[in-house]
């Protein structure tokens, strides 16, 4: 027993002998926290501060005030509606995609072709994609000229525009299904086999695993994915701009027509502009973060 | 085991269709520009755009700088946090979050208020100092990856032990991070880069608002002013970002599981 105990008493002072080396460690990350601080932190707080600024310096929420204004408000509006519309529909449609292939029963040689392409098309985005979606969907578009030659089909008498919110729409979705396919594939993949065969022998019907047992487990993880998709399309500037110049009226594209000094010539407008979307991807990211640290409670 | 059934095949054939018909599509108008007869005079007339070679040339010494301060930056930093500062963990992981958070546009609006050229560090006063804004703000944009995938491989070594061995042969700390540890990352580290390369190369935002003449801005301007030429560019980007993942597959996993948003 006392042998036993001897180490104990001598790990004791222990903490207190190694707290002189720590007390300097702090001085490793120094260069990191100086960089995040400029080139991260510092530039978005100045913005943020400028939002409630006066152009003499003083406080007031009359910049903010301003963006009521029914050009504002209906870029809010539509970037809104194309994140949100693009975000969910890139969710089903990569949930179905990343499920086919992993739960599918379809070749195993698919599986590395749709994480090797995913990661691919995830990055393909930008100006690119943009001359890539006028080039399918664009008024002499491929797939346009073919509805129209071989079906009749007049895609711009229906109503459709690659310079709208469908054509942003299903633009965005190219990077966003991918996305959504490679996050969610691991979440999959967690997913025990002997859960579904448990609650097979319990009687359950495939409806009520997805019901009761498969979907309570992903969902953390679709829903934080989409609110991260969702962020992913609002902050996007390039192929929004790209593919309409400044005849979409969004929330990115007017921000950079006010830094290139187009529009507004008012820096403080522009604060609020910005404010208003750090505001809106901030909350977001936040469910993101947070639905993420629940569901890796249990994906393992 | 029972065989497919139709729904995985439907969702697959159609994700198939949607993916490719584009691609097919931009491939078949870069031929076009010679009337009535497909021709590569889309891609010839680049190759004879000096400003074609010199803006990929001029993003791709950006990449590179990026992705060599983003390892000097990022691999010290998350070496260090595993080893002696665990506790900060949490704090670093949510910074290299952010610029997921913070839109581009944003971050960069933020640069051009904080240093013009009558500020107290006026990096956008010469065009030297705006190349290095430029390529600290793509080290900013590649954060979140070059973060996860560095600490990704660092989970899968013995910081600790290969750094005691380190020190019992005497090697100073330099020597253990750039003679030990960093071999030992190295899949990961150049993980990191290719997709830091993939997101960089033609990056649009930052690269016009601080007004260099990067390769995006200079898509851009094509699109703008050219009838084929912008879909034989469409064609070579993807290419490239088709490269860059390719090589992220041969030189090792690590950020493989991961996607860039940070780039739109």
């Amino acid at each position: 027993m006392a042998e036993l105990a001897y180490p104990q008493a001598h790990a004791a002072p222990a903490p207190s002998v190694r707290r002189v080396p720590l007390s300097w460690a702090w001085l490793g990350v120094v260069p990191f926290f100086l960089f995040a601080l400029l080139f991260l932190i510092l530039p978005t707080l100045d913005l943020i501060l400028g939002a409630f600024r006066t152009p003499e310096g003083g406080f007031t929420l009359d910049n903010i005030r301003r963006l009521n204004t029914p050009t504002i408000r209906g870029a809010y509006k539509i970037s809104l509606q194309v994140s949100v519309a693009s975000a969910l529909l890139g969710a089903v449609a990569g949930f179905f995609l990343a499920y086919a292939v992993v739960m599918g029963r379809v070749p195993r040689w698919l599986r590395p072709v749709l994480t090797t392409f995913s990661g691919v098309a995830s990055n393909f985005a930008g100006i690119p994609l943009a001359f890539a979606f006028l080039a399918t969907l664009g008024p002499t578009g491929l797939v346009t000229a073919l509805l129209m030659n071989n079906f009749g089909v007049n895609l711009r008498a229906l109503g459709f525009n690659i310079l709208s919110f469908w054509g942003l729409t299903i633009t965005y979705l190219y990077f966003q299904i991918p996305l959504m396919v490679l996050i969610l594939m691991p979440a999959l993949d967690g997913l025990k086999k002997e859960w579904r065969e448990a609650s097979a022998i319990l009687g359950a019907t495939t409806f009520q695993y997805w019901r009761y047992i498969a979907l309570p487990v992903l969902w953390p993880s679709l829903l934080g994915t989409t609110i991260l998709l969702f962020a992913n399309a609002f902050g996007a500037v390039a192929t929004a701009y790209a593919l309409t110049g400044s005849s979409l009226n969004i929330v990115p594209i007017l921000l950079y027509a006010q830094i290139r000094g187009d529009v507004l010539h008012d820096p403080h407008l522009g604060y609020a502009l910005a404010l208003g979307m750090i505001v809106i991807t901030g909350l977001s990211n936040v469910g993101y973060i947070w639905l993420r640290a629940r569901s890796e409670r249990w994906i393992r | 085991m029972k065989s497919a059934r139709l729904g995985p095949w439907i969702a697959i054939l159609i994700g198939a269709i949607y993916f490719i018909v584009p691609l097919i599509a931009t491939f078949e108008f870069s031929l076009r520009k010679r009337r009535g007869e497909y021709s590569l005079d889309a891609y010839r007339s680049l190759f004879e755009d000096s400003r074609f070679l010199q803006s990929f040339g001029y993003s791709a010494l950006v990449a590179l700088a990026t992705i060599v301060v983003g390892v000097l930056l990022v691999v010290p930093t998350a070496y260090w946090i595993r080893l002696r500062l665990p506790g900060l963990r949490p704090v670093i992981e949510f910074i290299t979050l952010l610029p997921l958070v913070i839109p581009a546009i944003v971050i960069v609006f933020g640069y051009l208020r904080m240093y013009n050229s009558s500020s107290w560090l006026p990096f956008t006063a010469s065009a030297r100092a705006t190349d290095a804004l430029l390529v600290f703000s793509y080290v900013t944009l590649s954060l979140p990856y070059m973060y996860r995938a560095v600490d990704t491989g660092l989970r899968a070594i013995d910081v600790r032990t290969l750094t005691e061995a380190g020190q019992s042969l005497g090697a100073s700390s330099a020597r253990i991070l750039f003679s030990v540890i960093l071999p030992n990352v190295r899949a990961a580290v150049l993980s990191g880069a290719f997709l830091t390369f993939a997101i960089v190369i033609g990056e649009f935002t930052m690269a016009s608002l601080l007004n260099r003449p990067a390769f995006g801005p200079y898509l851009q301007n094509v699109g703008a002013n050219r009838a084929y030429e912008p879909f034989a560019l469409a064609v070579i980007a993807f290419a490239v970002t088709w490269a860059s993942m390719g090589l992220i597959n041969v030189f090792g996993r690590g950020a493989h599981d991961m996607a860039a948003p940070g780039k739109r």
